[in-house]
């Protein structure tokens, strides 16, 4: 099957273009991001311009960034390390047992608008003082990547097979050995993904952190909104500020690639 | 091998119960965080809850809803909003989406880059995108104006102006979640398998007839996970707008759709109980949405 060539030329033409259009504006972001505000406002130095740290020192010093760093980092950490273990022997259990009822039950998680349990989560974890501590955004994190993991991992033991299992039961083994330590270590790219996806999420959600964190608690895509004032915008700061949010996480998705898209196309293909 | 005799009793009790107990800790912790505030917030739209969580409040039937349903002002325009967003948006992403699954079908030189700025925009974090987006759109100072100028177009004034906030904002969803359909999409497409294509093909089908009868209906079960996925999504988008026109979706309200309307009404005005009521009502329409798309589903797979 050789395409005539007017369609190479065609498709090479049509994904420049797609490429273009996704990469400027990440590209431009950056840019700015190195920009006196100056030059921000002048258009002759959209592209040559002397790169200026000035705007990272005010984001990551003044604006007490590092902080919002850690705390995103731990944040995102637990509500992973949280979800996969109480998400993969839900998803072992549902999977093995063909539970479907019971995964709509956690899938459900996904579907509702958050801002609807988040009145009634304020009302009971502020009665418990937990408002604006990790516990409570962890929690709240959790309930974004714990769904996303039963939804991964459900598939991916449903794609292994048995036999492996019943073997190492045959040898002995109990139920909850064999998935110890067989299912699970065969299972390590699955929870690769699950855990990778799960991460970027709770780094990438804003509405939870936005209700439930405070001053202390705060994480980077909360703390964004410093950097816009009522009067006028700090650009430079506020495209630095963007800038430490969003690149770490992309950098890490194009190191772990394959997962990713594995991830994201989980159970797609299953019809 | 013999059973072996070191298995103590707890551990055999555990294997036995492992199917419940290996699934009740998850779903006990989601069915917490859900069922309970669900209920609490039925519950709240039939009061006049509000001030603050703890204050008394009377039980006050349907009036809420009464007053929700017949409200012109706010809760239908919102309503129209999260319609056209959503329909909007989610056409843009399936369409684009498709063509550029399709583009990328067949292996080629380079392939590795464009799968990479397919992924950035999907993981990068919607309140930095709606940032970024923000200085873009800038009037004044922003890009955007600047390359509609190289090709003799006036400014515009994007996510400044009463009309062209909700587009603008329309954009930014399809740059940043059009990758997701493509990745989707391209999972469905390579796992197709080439006899039916070759099949047409030998028949003398243009590429358009082995598209439309070949490739699409194949493709059918994968593009309604996607728009099923990304229209559950789409409905609930509150990142970037409240990223890019704050509080009430702008001066005019020309980006609140429902979710931006209700966060407003439960943490800015804390007017809990008609905020349940306009809650509720998302969520019908939401369960209503996902059953109208699963039954079309199951109507097609028969």
């Amino acid at each position: 099957m050789k395409p005539r060539a007017s369609y190479q030329v065609f498709r090479v033409v049509a994904l420049t273009v797609v490429v273009l259009v996704l990469l400027a504006p990440l590209v431009w972001m950056v840019a700015a991001s190195f920009k006196t505000n100056v030059d921000i406002y002048d258009p002759s130095k959209a592209l040559s311009f002397s790169p200026t740290l000035d705007n990272y020192a005010k984001v990551l010093k003044q604006a007490n960034y590092v902080e919002f760093i850690v705390n995103s980092l731990w944040v995102a950490f637990a509500a992973t390390v949280a979800s996969l273990v109480l998400g993969l022997p839900a998803a072992y259990s549902m999977s093995r047992f063909n539970m479907k009822k019971s995964a709509l039950v956690v899938l459900m998680a996904r579907v509702i608008p958050g801002v609807s349990l988040l009145v009634p989560w304020y009302y009971v974890f502020s009665n418990l003082r937990m408002v604006g501590g990790f516990g409570v955004l962890i929690i709240s994190h959790m309930f974004v990547a714990l769904p996303l993991v039963v939804y991964i991992m459900m598939g991916y033991f449903d794609s292994l097979p048995t036999e492996l299992e019943e073997a190492a039961l045959v040898d002995g083994l109990t139920h909850v050995g064999a998935f110890r330590r067989i299912t699970l270590p065969l299972s390590l790219p699955g929870v690769a993904t699950a855990g990778i996806l799960s991460f970027i999420f709770s780094w990438n959600n804003f509405m939870f952190a936005l209700v439930l964190s405070d001053a202390d608690t705060k994480t980077l895509p909360v703390a964004i909104f410093d950097f816009v004032g009522y009067a006028s915008i700090d650009w430079g700061g506020l495209m630095a500020a963007a800038t430490v949010v969003t690149l770490p996480i992309m950098v890490i998705a194009l190191f772990v690639q394959k997962y990713v898209v594995s991830g994201l196309t989980a159970g797609a293909t299953k019809g | 091998m013999a059973d072996a005799p070191e298995t103590p009793g707890w551990l055999r009790w555990v294997d036995d119960h492992r199917k419940w107990l290996f699934a009740a800790p998850a779903m006990i912790f989601v069915a917490a965080l859900l069922v309970f505030p669900l209920a609490w917030t039925l519950y709240l739209s039939l009061t006049d809850a509000e001030g603050s969580v703890r204050a008394e409040s009377d039980f006050v039937g349907l009036q809420n809803y009464l007053d929700v349903l017949t409200d012109t002002a706010r809760f239908w325009p919102a309503v129209g909003r999260t319609a056209a967003f959503t329909v909007v948006a989610l056409l843009f992403e399936v369409g684009l989406g498709m063509a550029i699954a399709l583009l990328l079908w067949r292996p080629f030189k380079g392939q590795r880059w464009v799968r990479v700025a397919i992924l950035l925009p999907l993981v990068a974090t919607p309140v930095a995108v709606g940032m970024m987006w923000r200085l873009i759109f800038d009037p004044n100072i922003g890009m955007a104006n600047r390359v509609l100028g190289w090709f003799g177009i006036g400014p515009q004034p994007w996510l400044a102006g009463q009309h062209s906030a909700l587009p603008t904002t329309i954009f930014i969803d399809v740059w940043q979640w059009t990758p997701m359909v493509v990745l989707i999409l391209l999972a469905g497409l390579t796992s197709l398998s080439d006899e039916p294509q070759e099949a047409a093909r030998i028949d003398g089908a243009t590429t358009w007839q082995r598209f439309r009868h070949v490739t699409l209906p194949l493709l059918m079960p994968t593009l309604t996970v996607a728009i099923l996925l990304r229209g559950i999504d789409a409905l609930k988008t509150f990142d970037i707008l409240y990223a890019t026109k704050g509080r009430g979706g702008g001066s005019f309200h020309e980006v609140e759709t429902l979710n931006v309307y209700a966060y407003g009404l439960s943490f800015d005005y804390n007017d809990y109980g008609v905020s349940s009521t306009v809650l509720i009502l998302f969520f019908l329409i939401i369960i209503g949405a996902m059953w109208a798309l699963t039954a079309r589903r199951k109507e097609a797979q028969r």
